[in-house]
């Protein structure tokens, strides 16, 4: 435990060494959010009864997005791990007795937990010093407080299984980006990080609720708002611990029969 | 300690001719060759033994040690290091290896190489004392401790090699890979890193095996050679026996005043350039004494020096001989 808990650390260090690219992302994340929240305001105008989510709730869950996305975006590359598969640096992990699937798992978990403390602390206090109803308002009470937190660090924990299950099948097909791009895309649609869940059309959106990837950033954003609230909150956090334990179960399976083909790239 | 027998590993890798037309083609349809990286490989190798495994790019050397490290499973064939079957136990089998790929980084890259042996000692759960003492004596050895606190990404590649073998050797293990632990270093690492293998061999007794093009290496270090060419064993035996083999080869090099010195029978020359030449000399037809007498009845002589077959010209002479 105590190595897993000293990858994360390091990962962690080498994380937060690049500051130009974190003030870079910040900006990028702002423009991102006032773009995404003046079209939305736009649409509400003309048709405020089409929307399932009212508008401040929709301001929080964007603001929280553009503040976690690199806790919860499936694009999110890390380029250690990818770089080992492609260009054979696997050799070196493999020769370590500990788990890959811990070592890479606690490194993925880890770049995303420094990338997102670098570049969250502004983008949370701009958004709420904005005035209502387009900044970012407190959770209803303490119950989805607390219920966000840990919905958060569940969501943290399911993204990772779930970028862990490509990237060891990235293993079996070499080329990083064919695979990567297609599923990553796939699964950021389906957790809400384009348009929220809510949005999805009838039955589109109770199959999507049901999927691993609504486990993602979908639940979290969404009780902190409040627009998931009373038992609902328990039930999403359990979906979430289910589908943390069958994606991990499953990356660690597809991995260990991938590390029985890998093959070392570049001699 | 280490026990390898009819080992086989198939690579199967895509090929096309060069150009856009066949790269089309390559897409639709592809061909595929089997490269039989490792045929019927077997060898023994002794605890504190010192291994040089040598044989041209491409004859299965790395595979070889990438097997032997448990990170390649082989297609058939059994393989013993330690009593434990490498590719089977990967993880209590990598406790006690030590691995450098010289072409590769094992440390961080963005943070100081401390924190890179930091984390070794938690995942190979090295106790505070132990860790401190090791990491001091590998500092001494290796003149790390300018380096210690740098990030990785600042060193030179020399510096890093450095490093990359001080953290390959501080869970101590009993075992050491370097598959070319060499690469692109300057005259004065090239030695310090020689120098500091042979003491862990000297004082622990640990099992070197190393891949290597540089035949200085395999000189200081190797006291057994193993030869591999196109996936097979070709020779095992030890450094000196191989030197017999070659004795009868040797050079005598001569400066000489004015004209060059003319050669006997059994006498070849094989260079000549400002007043040096060079003559081998095939002992079976003339001895040493013969030679330089003759020499030096022909010629002027400044200066003579006779040397026994290099362990590069036997390299080619085996090369050659295997026609590998």
């Amino acid at each position: 435990m105590r190595a897993y808990f000293s990858l994360f650390r390091i990962r962690f260090i080498s994380a937060v060494q690049y500051r130009t690219a974190a003030l870079a992302g910040i900006t990028t994340q702002f423009a991102w959010g006032f773009l995404l929240i003046f079209s939305y305001r736009a649409f509400y105008r003309s048709n405020p009864g089409a929307f399932s989510m009212e508008f401040s709730h929709l301001t929080s869950y964007i603001w929280l997005q553009q503040a976690f996305l690199n806790l919860f975006a499936g694009w999110i590359r890390d380029n250690d791990i990818m770089g080992a598969i492609t260009d054979g640096r696997i050799s070196y992990e493999l020769a370590r007795p500990i788990s890959l699937y811990g070592k890479w798992f606690s490194q993925i978990a880890a770049n995303r937990v420094g990338r997102t403390l670098l570049r969250c602390a502004p983008i949370l206090i701009v958004a709420f010093i904005l005035p209502e109803p387009i900044g970012l308002g407190l959770p209803p009470g303490f119950v989805h407080a607390a219920g966000f937190l840990a919905s958060m660090l569940l969501a943290l924990g399911v993204t990772t299984a779930f970028v862990l299950l490509v990237y060891s099948l990235t293993i079996f097909t070499l080329s990083s980006y064919g695979l990567w791009t297609v599923l990553v895309m796939l699964g950021d649609f389906l957790s809400g990080h384009i348009i929220p869940l809510t949005f999805f059309p009838g039955a589109a959106r109770r199959i999507a609720e049901l999927l691993p990837f609504a486990a993602m950033q979908n639940m979290p954003l969404r009780i902190y708002s409040g627009n998931i609230a009373g038992g609902d909150i328990l039930l999403c956090i359990s979906l979430q611990c289910f589908w943390l334990l069958a994606l991990s179960l499953l990356g660690y399976l597809v991995m260990k029969k991938a590390l029985t083909k890998v093959i070392v790239q570049g001699g | 300690m280490i026990r390898v027998s009819g080992l086989n590993k198939t690579f199967r890798v895509s090929r096309r001719k060069a150009g856009f037309g066949n790269a089309l083609r390559a897409f639709i349809r592809r061909e595929y060759n089997s490269v039989q990286a490792l045929r019927d490989v077997s060898f023994n190798i002794h605890a504190g033994e010192m291994v040089g495994y040598i044989g041209p790019n491409g004859a299965g050397k790395s595979t070889t040690i990438k097997i032997l490290c448990g990170i390649l499973t082989p297609d058939s064939g059994e393989c013993e290091v330690n009593g434990l079957t490498p590719w089977r136990d990967r993880r209590r089998h990598v406790r006690d290896i030590g691995v450098v790929f010289g072409q590769r980084s094992q440390l961080w890259w963005d943070v100081p190489v401390i924190d890179s042996f930091e984390l070794l000692k938690d995942i190979y759960r090295l106790d505070t004392a132990s860790y401190k003492r090791t990491l001091d004596e590998l500092t001494g050895l290796l003149g790390l401790s300018e380096l210690l606190e740098t990030p990785t990404r600042s060193l030179s590649l020399g510096q890093r090699m450095r490093c990359e073998i001080a953290a390959s050797l501080i869970h101590r293990p009993k075992i050491l890979f370097l598959d070319e632990p060499t690469i692109g270093l300057d005259a004065v690492s090239k030695i310090a890193v020689r120098e500091f293998i042979k003491k862990q061999n000297r004082e622990f007794g640990t099992t070197v095996i190393l891949t290597t093009h540089d035949m200085q290496d395999i000189e200081a270090l190797a006291q057994r050679i193993l030869l591999i060419g196109r996936g097979r064993i070709l020779l095992d035996g030890s450094l000196r026996e191989l030197k017999k083999r070659f004795s009868g080869l040797k050079t005598i090099t001569v400066e000489y005043e004015g004209s060059r010195p003319v050669p006997c029978q059994g006498m070849k020359l094989i260079k000549d350039s400002e007043g040096q030449a060079s003559f081998s000399i095939d002992t079976d037809f003339v001895s040493i004494s013969q030679a330089i007498s003759h020499i030096s009845g022909t010629a002027e002589i400044r200066d003579l020096s006779v040397e026994g077959a290099k362990a590069e010209d036997m390299v080619v002479e085996l090369y050659k001989e295997y026609r590998i």
